[in-house]
């Protein structure tokens, strides 16, 4: 048997569920995997992993065999054994119609937004030109949302493989799609299988299959089912044939501490971005949930039904869930920039964890306090804002302070709507870099050095304002 | 001389039960009347009715003119009046936790006669001074001894010169000395015109300090 992961969330024509049932996979590297078990005399089995992670675990041996639109990279090639590239691909340009006029090249896209799927050739070539050229590169964790970013308006043109870019314009119905596909490609990459470093046995059969396949001609067959078949192919099968594996060149990535050092600026830069949207989030919920806790002890019946109800929803739901729906459920309605959104979903859903702490608190505040206030002529308001308020501030300062770490770390969660942070980066990170022990445990330093002054505060404040009620 | 207080067969019941039976009194100015009672007699109710801090059932309270009626509780702002002719010290005080002694007596004064935080600290300094807990001004209530807590709470109670002062057991946590102190006090503020109604289950600093002594059971009918 030869277990090969894939990411069937990519789709056609690499992996997809197929609609006649969904328990199988087809596509064109479905069929390449296959092509290769039977050369290996083994029958093929699936094994579904998500797209950035199929080197680290082809690395844990979760399967032999990873096969998705992997690309071939320097890194790649330094940390695991990657086979010999079967397919070539161009990374072209996607921008909107209007903007074809103007846009020929990336260099013409100064100042703009150009979306691309992270960790990948495409990201790693904008972040490289972003000095350069001025280009702001945006990275998605799927290759179908920047299509329709790209449409909406979000972005300004997208950067990825030729084939994802015409599956998208397919999808989308063709030429009147909203974008254009300009022809000149940016620059060239190939697909290649990877597997574990110690597997560099099964890669050399692997790879005299793969030589086979060419030269019968069933490579060709099954490009040409999937209608990916173009002429570059007989030129990349016809150098591989000629050369011996070696002179595919394997370059060498750099490694070590020169690598750590050139990636801090970009870790800090991510850093910065999850300390902004963490505090911002964070005001937002403290405001809202002071709005929500009012309305709730304070407000008449149907603004305390109203008030309940959202605490309710926003609690039980999923905040991936709503940060998909202010991003992209609401793009028809209002179109936010993802930081605008991220701070919104953040802190919204945070507001209603702070409101029951707010109600908690000012419900903890003793009765007599507040009828020593009536007694002296305050109004209910006055009440609230000099006695009420303060008072509950006490008791609501451990966890609020306790939801400020959480947030923090929640923060990760906005990576999905394009915000780079630091979780994001550290991803980014690892996947060029091959493991996640040195991006991880900088990143692990970086939050720390956030949470831990977090507490030390609120526990000072604490002392200062004494724990004892009155 | 009219009385500054009347209270005329007030009734409180809670869930159908007595509480207060057409309880009757009056405090002239200048008086320190003693309201005596066992726990639970509802001395503390008697009080919270006359601050309007609850209902009663029947009856009728007049507090220097302002009269208050059976039935549920007027919104705050009608009670306004009330507020300025009314002082409450609470058992147990109930100073702000969050605020130093001196602006416990100066929220009233900036916030609902809206003096400048000047005048505030000035007037509150003359209070403290006179109930002699001047130099805790800058102290916060949980640094203060009982005493002092009670003293700052009277100096709070007298922030908007009301006529009319009630407390509410206010010897449960003193010594005898310290008892005898707050007599004195207490004594001071009827000579300068104030009616003064006193909740106690005390009978000895009752008849100390007290002009007229009331018990529950006999004021009844």
């Amino acid at each position: 048997m030869l277990l090969w992961g894939g990411d069937a969330e990519g789709g056609a024509p690499f992996v997809e569920a197929d609609p006649a049932d969904p328990s199988q996979v087809r596509g064109f590297d479905v069929e390449v995997a296959g092509r290769i078990a039977r050369g290996l005399d083994r029958t093929s089995r699936f094994v579904q992993i998500q797209w950035s992670n199929i080197d680290q675990s082809v690395e844990r041996g979760d399967f032999m065999l990873g096969l998705s639109g992997v690309e071939d990279t320097p890194t790649r090639r330094a940390l695991h054994a990657v086979t010999l590239p079967y397919f070539e691909f161009r990374e072209v340009l996607a921008v909107r119609p209007a903007d074809t006029i103007r846009v020929h090249r990336l260099r013409d896209l100064r100042g703009r937004r150009v979306a691309t799927l992270g960790a990948t050739i495409a990201y790693d070539l904008l972040m490289r030109l972003r000095d350069s050229t001025g280009i702001i590169p945006i990275s998605y964790d799927d290759d179908v949302h920047p299509y329709g970013d790209l449409v909406a308006g979000r972005v300004d043109a997208v950067l990825l493989d030729h084939i994802i870019a015409q599956r998208a314009l397919r999808r989308r119905g063709g030429s009147g799609g909203g974008f254009v596909i300009l022809p000149q490609p940016v620059a060239v990459g190939r697909y290649v299988g990877v597997l574990a470093r110690a597997d560099s046995m099964l890669r050399d059969s692997v790879d005299a299959i793969l030589r086979e396949a060419m030269r019968d001609g069933s490579l060709e067959q099954i490009f040409r089912r999937w209608n990916v078949w173009d002429p570059s192919q007989s030129v990349l099968f016809d150098r591989v044939l000629r050369s011996g594996r070696s002179a595919m060149t394997t370059p060498v990535a750099t490694r070590g501490i020169a690598q750590i050092i050139a990636y801090l600026p970009s870790l800090a830069r991510a850093a910065v971005v999850t300390a902004l949207v963490s505090a911002l989030s964070m005001m937002l919920a403290v405001f809202v949930g002071l709005a929500l806790a009012s309305g709730r002890l304070y407000g008449s019946g149907w603004l305390r039904a109203l008030t309940a109800l959202y605490i309710e929803v926003i609690r039980g739901t999923p905040l991936l869930l709503q940060l998909f729906v202010i991003y992209y459920g609401l793009a028809g309605i209002v179109r936010l920039p993802a930081f605008l959104a991220a701070i919104l979903g953040l802190g919204l859903n945070y507001a209603a964890y702070e409101a029951e702490i707010y109600r908690g608190a000012l419900l903890a505040v003793p009765r007599a306090q507040l009828e020593a206030g009536r007694t002296l002529g305050l109004s209910e308001r006055q009440i609230l804002r000099l006695v009420r308020g303060p008072q509950a501030l006490r008791y609501a300062l451990a966890p609020m302070t306790n939801d400020f770490v959480a947030l923090l770390k929640d923060s990760a969660l906005v990576s999905v709507i394009t915000v780079v942070e630091l979780t994001k980066e550290t991803a980014i990170y690892a996947t060029n870099v091959g493991n996640w022990i040195v991006p991880g445990a900088l990143c692990a330093v970086v939050y720390l050095a956030m949470s831990l002054p977090l507490a030390r505060l609120a526990r000072r404040l604490e002392q200062r304002w004494g724990g004892r009620a009155a | 001389m009219n009385p500054l207080l009347v209270i005329d067969r007030l009734c409180v019941r809670y869930d159908s039960r007595d509480v207060l039976q057409a309880l009757s009194l009056d405090v002239a100015p200048g008086e320190l009347v003693a309201l005596m009672a066992p726990s639970g007699a509802g001395k503390t109710t008697a009080l919270r009715a006359v601050a309007a801090l609850q209902s009663f059932d029947e009856g009728r309270i007049v507090v220097d003119g302002f009269a208050l009626i059976p039935g549920p509780l007027p919104p705050e702002s009608q009670l306004v009046p009330l507020r300025r002719r009314v002082g409450l010290v609470f058992q147990g005080h109930a100073l702000f936790e969050h605020l130093s002694a001196r602006d416990n007596v100066t929220l009233a004064l900036r916030h609902v006669l809206g003096k400048s935080r000047k005048d505030a600290d000035a007037i509150a300094e003359r209070l403290l001074d006179s109930l002699e807990v001047g130099a805790r001004a800058s102290a916060w209530p949980r640094q203060l001894s009982g005493g002092e807590a009670q003293r700052v709470a009277i100096a709070r109670a007298l922030a908007l010169d009301p006529p009319v002062v009630l407390m509410d057991e206010p010897t449960a946590a003193l010594d005898p000395a310290r008892r005898t102190a707050l007599g004195t006090t207490l004594r001071r503020l009827c000579k300068q015109g104030r009616g003064l109604l006193v909740a106690t289950h005390d009978a000895e600093f009752a008849r100390a300090h007290a002009d007229r002594v009331l018990t529950l059971g006999e004021v009844r009918g």
